[in-house]
């Protein structure tokens, strides 16, 4: 439905680089990357508000790259609102409705029913600066989705809104795409591309550089990028070698990790998460064919349990609860073993 | 242990200065002329005619000139173009330039041997001694404030509001209408006023290009030239007094507007 064929724009300090995805019909496409990483323009790209380098914007099939910003019929949604101060929330709301062929009573009553699906109704008559953030992007929404755009496209919607409101436009954008509408969405924050996106894709620097379904980008992130992105912390680029049918992956050419892969021997990366390694005092007998004994260098709490990062010739993160450090009496500096399963390592060929 | 006068003072003293330099001539007219005079003056038809043409050519350069001015000041602002910087500097020439020399210069251009006079003359206007030659001479040294004060306004207007409106479906003709003009307005007027307040004040320019018909400040020099500071005192009371009282209506005007 919306296709980008290698767009490209250079700025001062900052680019889109051959930059291709394609949002079908009825997705929710999050657009996920880090502020700075070139979303903003990229929307803007395909809203018409900018002109591209090189490359080509397809709608439906049809290439919109140089059509008219006002024939595109693109929604979109933009990060701080740009709601009109001078004009009263029907006004905003109904500012596309000016060229429909719709007369005065149609056009209020079509402002009416918008407001109503965004829960806003009872503040059509009110002054833009009397609304709070979150009513303000209600109104935004509103007056985008009363053109019935093709695409509609958000800039961070979520972003200055507090925990509470923040729920209640997710379940509003939900219920906006249960509705049909094809949505492009920009953020920074992977729990809401998680949350909201059947389809993601992750945006370093002005490339793309991991596409595909939610549990594929976050099960298998490709790129060390995407791996802290998406909050996985053990990450390493290895090199896969087989020793007697067994493999291993040899980290900075000094640390073996038995991995569980039938991919041949080649260079990957290697992805294990923090709450599969357990800690002990004591060197231990398990299943656990991983076993590295290394110092505490750092002890932070987080909200689902306390990360240790310990040195073992690499840093590793482990995720283990309040308790355990009290059990253990893990303080900075102690020395520890930790385990972990070969089944637990994830290798991803290169 | 008392403080020595703070810098705060300090500067009250001479804002008050300052005040005082601005206030005392005009009180001093104010005091030494007499109502009775005063009621005199305002009858005479001389007068009343040089204060009304003052107004309307004033008004009617104000509004003629602006219709191209604000567009001006639009592209000013949102568009990059070579030489913008020049064009800025050529702007604000007829503020810098001494009067009588715009005057001259004005002349030279309208005069009945010039393009802009042959043109006129085909048409039977002839801009020497004649009210369009008035109007013409006041727009040119006032303009730089309507289009400085419409700049400020458009480029208080974010872009991306603009922007928003064209996501939204509207052409760029609508947008600059119902979203940047309208944004823009409060600016525009002040600076609308301001030259409409600029041009009725212009002598040095107005005086090379008509002497005749007479406009009020043109007048008030003829009648110190002719009968002394006596005679002018009354003619330049009454003109401050029109003056100020249509700012005054003109702002309060424009006010109301905002707040609708």
């Amino acid at each position: 439905m919306l296709k980008l064929d290698k767009i490209s724009k250079n700025f001062p300090g900052f680019s889109l680089n051959a930059v291709s995805f394609n949002v079908e019909k009825g997705d929710y496409f999050m657009l996920l990357g880090e502020s700075g990483a070139g979303k903003s323009m990229l929307l803007e790209v395909i809203a018409g508000l900018v002109q591209p380098d090189k490359g080509s914007v397809f709608l439906e099939g049809r290439d919109i790259t140089h059509e008219k910003i006002q024939q595109r019929r693109i929604g979109l949604v933009f990060q701080d609102h740009a709601i009109f101060p001078h004009l009263s929330v029907m006004e905003n709301i109904g500012y596309s409705l000016h060229g429909d062929k719709l007369n005065h009573k149609q056009k209020q009553e079509k402002v009416l029913s918008t407001a109503a699906l965004l829960g806003i109704a009872e503040l059509l008559h009110r002054r833009p600066s009397t609304l709070s953030g979150g009513e303000l992007q209600r109104v935004a929404l509103a007056r985008t989705l009363i053109q019935q755009p093709l695409v509609l496209l958000l800039d961070e919607p979520l972003a200055s809104l507090d925990t509470l409101l923040k729920a209640d436009l997710r379940s509003m954008l939900r219920k906006i795409h249960r509705q049909g509408q094809t949505i492009l969405h920009v953020t920074h924050d992977y729990e809401e591309a998680l949350s909201l996106g059947n389809k993601i894709a992750v945006i370093d620097k002005g490339k793309i550089i991991q596409e595909g379904t939610p549990e594929e980008v976050f099960r298998f992130p490709k790129f060390e990028f995407v791996a802290h992105f998406v909050g996985v912390k053990n990450f390493f680029k290895v090199r896969l070698i087989k020793e007697n049918e067994a493999s291993y992956g040899l980290v900075e050419d000094k640390i073996r990790i038995r991995i569980e892969t039938d991919e041949p021997a080649g260079k990957g990366c290697l992805i294990l998460r923090g709450e599969d390694i357990f800690l002990s005092k004591e060197m231990m007998q398990s299943s656990a064919l991983n076993n590295f004994s290394g110092r505490v260098t750092e002890i932070i709490p987080a909200s689902n349990g306390v990360e240790v990062i310990l040195d073992i010739g690499i840093r590793i993160h482990a995720l283990i609860t309040r308790e355990s450090i009290n059990t253990l009496d893990i303080t900075e500096g102690s020395v520890l073993w930790i385990h972990f399963k070969a089944t637990a390592v994830r290798f991803i060929k290169d | 242990m008392k403080k020595v006068l703070s810098l705060h003072h300090i500067f009250i003293f001479l804002g008050a200065l300052v005040l005082l330099f601005i206030l005392a001539p005009l009180l001093g007219i104010f005091l030494k002329t007499s109502p009775v005079s005063l009621f005199e003056t305002a009858k005479e038809t001389e007068v009343r005619d040089s204060i009304w043409l003052t107004i309307w050519t004033s008004m009617t350069g104000t509004l003629i000139f602006a219709i191209a001015a604000i567009p001006l000041s639009y592209l000013l602002v949102r568009k990059k173009f070579p030489l913008k910087k020049l064009i800025t500097g050529i702007i604000d020439l007829p503020v810098v330039i001494p009067h009588s020399a715009a005057g001259i210069a004005i002349l030279g251009f309208v005069s009945r041997d010039s393009l802009m006079g042959k043109i006129g003359s085909s048409v039977g206007l002839n801009f020497v001694g004649n009210p369009a030659g008035i109007t013409i001479a006041m727009a040119f040294v006032s303009i730089p404030y309507l289009i400085n004060a419409a700049r400020d306004g458009f480029a208080g207007v974010p872009e991306r509001l603009e922007k928003a409106a064209l996501t939204l479906g509207a052409s760029p003709t609508r947008v600059f209408f119902t979203i940047s003009l309208p944004l823009a307005w409060r600016n525009i007027v002040s600076g609308l006023i301001l030259m409409f307040a600029r041009g009725m004040s212009e002598f040095g320019a107005v005086i090379m290009v008509a002497y005749h018909p007479m406009i009020t400040p043109i007048l008030i020099f003829e009648r110190f030239g002719s009968f002394g500071l006596k005679y002018a005192r009354p003619v330049s009371v009454l003109f401050i007094l029109i003056s100020l009282s249509v700012f005054i209506l003109l702002r309060s005007l424009a006010k109301e507007k905002n707040v609708e």
